[in-house]
C-alpha cells in the first residue's frame, strides 16, 4: 500500500516536472478592463501617475501601431492574435509602491522564493544559489521589489523600477528611452511602447564597475494578460555591468503575449553584457498553450571601444520572435551574440541577431547553437550590414543546428550586406544530427539516455553557455536537460 | 561463470543474419582471445553484447554472472561491470574528457550505493591511473576523442578502461593501427586489469597484441561462427596459416 503512494506521488512529481513554474499565484489584482483603444492607454499612464510628456510619447506610439501590421516574414505559425481580447494591465493590489520588502504581499515573496529568486537581501542569501544578485522582480505588469538598491546607491548606481526611474530620474529616461528602438520601430515594439506598464531601469556612471549581477525577473501571472515590459539600461564612459533576465509563467491553456523591449546604451569605453535564460512556458506537448514571446531587443554602442555582448539561452514559449542587435557607431566597438535556441515538441522559434556596423574598425562575433526535437522548429534569421563607412569591419558568424529525431527542423536564413570593400565578413554553418554511435558510446559508458543527451546537448551549447555567468550557467544546463524531456527512447 | 553465450543468434534490420550460433563460455579470471577475418561478426559480437540496438536475436541466450544479459539495457549493463573498448571510439564535441568519465565513473558508484567522487578525488583517481599506465595527461582536458588520432584515441580507451574498472571487458580490435609503445600501453592496462575475479575478451586481428597479453584461450570466428578454440598457439598457427585455410580445413563457406 504505500508502495502504491509512493508510485502515485512519483507520478505527479514527473508529470509537473515538464514545467515546474506552472502554478498560478492567488493575488488580488487591479486590472485594466480588456481591449485596447486610447483610453487604455491614458488609463495606464493615469494609473502610474505619468508626466504629460511620457503619456504623449505613448499616444504617439499608439497611433503608429494602429497603422502597422503584424509582421509575418518570421518562419513562425501563429494563431491570430486578437489584441481587443487582452488585458494590458494588471498589478498586484498595494496601497501605492511598496517602501520596502516588508510592505510587499507576503504571497509574492513565496512565489518568488518558489521560484528560487532571493528577493530578500539578507547576508543569509550568502548560500544561496544567486546570491550577490541584485534583482528587480516584475510581476505581471509592475516592479515589485528592487533589492541591493543602497549597496548600488553608494556608487552612484541607478537601478529601479521603470516607474520609478520615471518618477525620480525624468531626465534620464527621457534622454535615452526610445532613442534605441523608436516608437514605430515595428509592430510589437510600437504595442509595447504604447501600453507598456513597467519594468527596468539601470544606469552606470561613468568609470563605476557594477559589483553584482544586476538581474530582472518577469513573471506571468494574471490571466489573459499581455506582458509588455520595457528596460532601459545605460552605461556611462568607462563603466561596466552584467545584466541577467529569468522569466517564468503560469501555465495555462491559452496563449499568452509577451512584448518587451529592451535598449542598451553603451557610451565610451564601456561595456554591457545582458544575459537572458528564457523559460516561459512552452505549451503543452501537443501544442496548446504556452507564451508567445515577441520581444525586441537592441543596444547601441555608441561610443568608441564600447562593447555590448548578449548571450541568451532560449528554452520555452510556444513562439519565440527576437533578433537582439547591436548598433555599433561607435569606432572599434564590439558587438556580441550568443545564442542557445531549444524547440521541443511543437514549439517555433526564430531568432538571431542583427550586427549593424557603422564605425571604423567595428568588430561582431555571432554564435548560435539552435537545437530541435520532437516537431519542433528552429529558426536562425540574422542580419549582418556593413555600412559603407565602416572601414575595417570584421564580422564572424558561427551557425550550428542539431537535430534529435527526424521530424523537427532547422534552417539557417543570414542576411549579408556589404557596403564597404575593406571589411571581412565570415560565415559558416553546420547541421548535425546525435547520432546514435554517440548515445550508445555514452550509454555504453553508464550514463542513463537523459544523461546521455543531456551531456551531448550541453558539449554542443559549450560556447554559448561559457558565456554566462556562473549561477546562470549551472542552472541553464539543468534547463536544456528538463526541455528535452522525452526526446529520445 | 563470468559469460555464458550459448547458440546466439544476431541479425540485422533488413533480416542478414551475422552471428549463426555462437558458443562461448568465459570465466573469471580468464583472458581469451577472439580472432577472424574482416566481416566475420566480431564488432556485432562484441556490439549485442555491451546492447547495442539495432541487432535482432532470433536465437540463443547470455547470462552474465548468472543473470539475463540480453534483458538489461545498455547503461546498466555498464553499470554493472560490462566494458567495450571500441574499434572506432566516436566524438562528443565540446564534452570535456575528464568531466565525461568522472559522470560515467559516478554513474557506475551511484548504482553501487558507493558515494560519487568530488572533483578532488576523482582527479587523484585520474592520476594514480595514468601513471600506472604511463600515459601522460595531454588527453584530459580535450574533447571526448575530438580531434584525437587513432593512437590517442585508443589509448583514452584503455585509460577509461582502468578508471571504471570492469567486471567484464571486451576490447575491439584496440590494438589495430598502434605503434609499438601505445601497443604497451594497451598490454599494460589489460594486463593490469587481469584478476581473478575479473575476465576480458579481446578481439584481435594480429597475434601481436598476444606477445605482450597471453591468453588462456584463444578462438577463431568466422562466418559468425566460432569454428576452432584451442591455447595461444593456435594464435601462431593462424598467423602462419592464415584464416582461408582454416576455413578450407572447416569446410567452412568464407569467400
Ligand atoms: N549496423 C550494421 N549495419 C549494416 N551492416 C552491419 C552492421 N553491423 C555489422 N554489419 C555487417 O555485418 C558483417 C560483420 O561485421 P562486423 O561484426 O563489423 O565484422 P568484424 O568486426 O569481424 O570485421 C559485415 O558484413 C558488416 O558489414
Ligand atoms: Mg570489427
Amino acid at each position: 500500500m504505500s508502495a502504491s503512494l509512493d508510485t502515485q506521488n512519483t507520478v505527479r512529481e514527473l508529470s509537473q516536472e515538464g514545467y515546474k513554474y506552472g502554478f498560478v499565484t492567488d493575488i488580488e489584482a487591479d486590472t485594466a478592463p480588456p481591449g485596447l483603444d486610447e483610453s487604455t492607454v491614458r488609463f495606464i499612464s493615469a494609473k502610474k501617475e505619468e508626466p504629460e510628456w511620457l503619456l504623449d510619447w505613448r499616444l504617439a506610439a499608439f497611433r503608429a501601431w494602429r497603422e502597422m501590421t503584424e509582421p509575418d516574414w518570421a518562419k513562425v505559425n501563429v494563431a491570430p492574435i486578437d489584441y481587443q481580447a487582452a488585458t494590458y494591465y494588471s498589478a498586484p493590489k498595494q496601497s501605492a509602491g511598496p517602501k520596502s520588502l516588508d510592505e510587499v504581499d507576503p504571497e509574492l515573496l513565496a512565489m518568488y522564493e518558489k521560484l528560487g529568486i532571493p528577493l530578500r537581501e539578507r547576508a543569509a542569501l550568502a548560500g544561496v544559489e544567486l546570491a550577490g544578485v541584485a534583482v528587480d522582480a516584475v510581476f505581471d505588469s509592475v516592479s515589485v521589489a528592487t533589492t541591493f538598491k543602497k549597496e548600488l546607491g553608494e556608487l552612484g548606481i541607478i537601478f529601479c523600477s521603470f516607474g520609478e526611474a520615471v518618477r525620480e530620474h525624468p531626465e534620464l529616461v527621457r534622454r535615452y528611452l526610445g532613442t534605441v528602438v523608436p516608437q514605430n520601430d515595428n509592430f510589437f515594439a510600437a504595442l509595447n511602447s504604447a501600453v507598456f506598464s513597467d519594468g527596468s531601469f539601470a544606469y552606470i556612471p561613468p568609470g563605476v564597475r557594477c559589483p553584482m549581477e544586476l538581474s530582472t525577473y518577469f513573471r506571468i501571472n494574471a490571466a489573459k494578460t499581455g506582458q509588455f515590459e520595457r528596460t532601459l539600461l545605460i552605461a556611462d564612459k568607462g563603466s561596466y555591468v552584467s545584466y541577467l533576465e529569468g522569466c517564468t509563467a503560469p501555465q495555462r491553456d491559452e496563449n499568452q503575449l509577451h512584448a518587451a523591449v529592451v535598449e542598451l546604451i553603451a557610451h565610451e569605453d564601456a561595456q554591457i553584457k545582458y544575459s537572458t535564460v528564457q523559460n516561459w512556458y512552452p505549451g503543452d506537448a501537443e501544442g496548446k498553450g504556452g507564451i508567445y514571446n515577441f520581444v525586441t531587443k537592441r543596444g547601441a554602442c555608441r561610443g568608441a571601444r564600447s562593447k555590448i555582448s548578449w548571450t541568451q539561452v532560449e528554452t520555452g514559449s510556444a513562439i519565440t520572435w527576437k533578433y537582439p542587435s547591436c548598433i555599433l557607431e561607435g569606432d572599434d566597438s564590439v558587438g556580441e551574440f550568443y545564442s542557445v535556441a531549444i524547440t521541443n515538441n511543437r514549439q517555433q522559434a526564430d531568432t538571431g541577431t542583427k550586427m549593424i556596423h557603422i564605425g571604423k574598425n567595428t568588430s561582431s562575433t555571432i554564435i548560435s547553437k539552435g537545437i530541435s526535437a520532437g516537431r519542433g522548429q528552429n529558426t536562425y534569421r540574422g542580419l549582418v550590414r556593413i555600412q559603407p563607412r565602416a572601414h575595417g569591419a570584421r564580422n564572424y558568424t558561427q551557425c550550428d543546428s542539431l537535430l534529435i529525431g527526424d521530424r523537427c527542423g532547422a534552417h539557417t536564413v543570414p542576411y549579408i550586406e556589404v557596403r564597404n570593400p575593406s571589411a571581412r565578413v565570415e560565415h559558416e554553418a553546420t547541421t548535425s544530427k546525435i547520432s546514435d554511435d554517440q548515445l550508445f558510446y555514452c550509454r555504453q559508458r553508464g550514463l542513463s539516455d537523459e544523461d546521455a543527451l543531456s551531456l551531448i546537448v550541453n558539449g554542443f551549447c559549450k560556447e554559448v553557455l561559457k558565456e554566462l555567468p556562473m549561477e546562470f550557467a549551472v542552472e541553464a544546463q539543468k534547463l536544456l536537460a528538463v526541455s528535452l524531456e522525452g526526446s529520445v527512447g | 561463470m563470468m559469460l555464458e553465450i550459448k547458440n546466439l543468434h544476431a541479425r540485422l534490420a533488413d533480416g542478414r543474419e551475422i552471428l549463426k550460433g555462437i558458443d562461448l563460455s568465459v570465466a573469471a579470471g580468464e583472458v581469451h582471445a577472439i580472432m577472424g577475418p574482416n566481416g566475420s561478426g566480431k564488432s556485432t559480437l562484441a556490439a549485442v553484447l555491451a546492447g547495442r540496438e539495432g541487432y535482432e536475436i532470433t536465437e540463443g541466450s547470455v547470462r552474465y554472472q548468472g543473470r539475463d544479459l540480453l534483458a538489461m539495457a545498455a547503461d546498466e549493463r555498464a553499470r554493472e561491470g560490462v566494458f567495450l573498448a571500441f574499434q572506432y571510439p566516436v566524438e562528443i564535441p565540446g564534452v570535456n574528457n575528464t568531466y565525461f568519465l568522472r559522470a560515467a565513473v559516478n554513474a557506475q558508484r551511484r548504482h553501487r550505493g558507493d558515494p560519487e567522487l568530488d572533483a578532488g578525488q576523482f582527479l587523484r583517481l585520474v592520476r594514480a591511473t595514468l601513471k600506472l599506465l604511463d600515459i601522460g595527461d595531454d588527453l584530459l582536458q580535450r574533447a571526448v576523442n575530438v580531434g584525437f588520432s587513432g593512437g590517442e584515441k585508443k589509448r583514452n580507451e584503455i585509460f577509461q578502461m582502468a578508471m571504471l574498472e570492469p567486471r567484464l571487458a571486451i576490447l575491439d580490435e584496440t590494438d589495430s593501427g598502434l605503434d609499438i609503445d601505445a601497443l604497451r600501453t594497451v598490454a599494460r592496462g589489460v594486463n593490469g586489469l587481469r584478476s581473478p575475479d575479473r575476465a576480458i575478451v579481446m578481439i584481435t586481428h594480429y597475434k601481436r597484441l598476444l606477445d605482450y597479453v597471453e591468453p588462456d584461450y584463444v578462438h577463431v570466428l568466422q562466418d559468425g561462427r566460432i569454428i576452432q578454440s584451442g591455447d595461444k598457439d593456435l594464435a601462431a598457427e593462424l598467423e602462419q596459416r592464415g584464416y582461408g585455410t582454416f576455413a578450407d580445413a572447416m569446410g567452412g563457406d568464407a569467400a
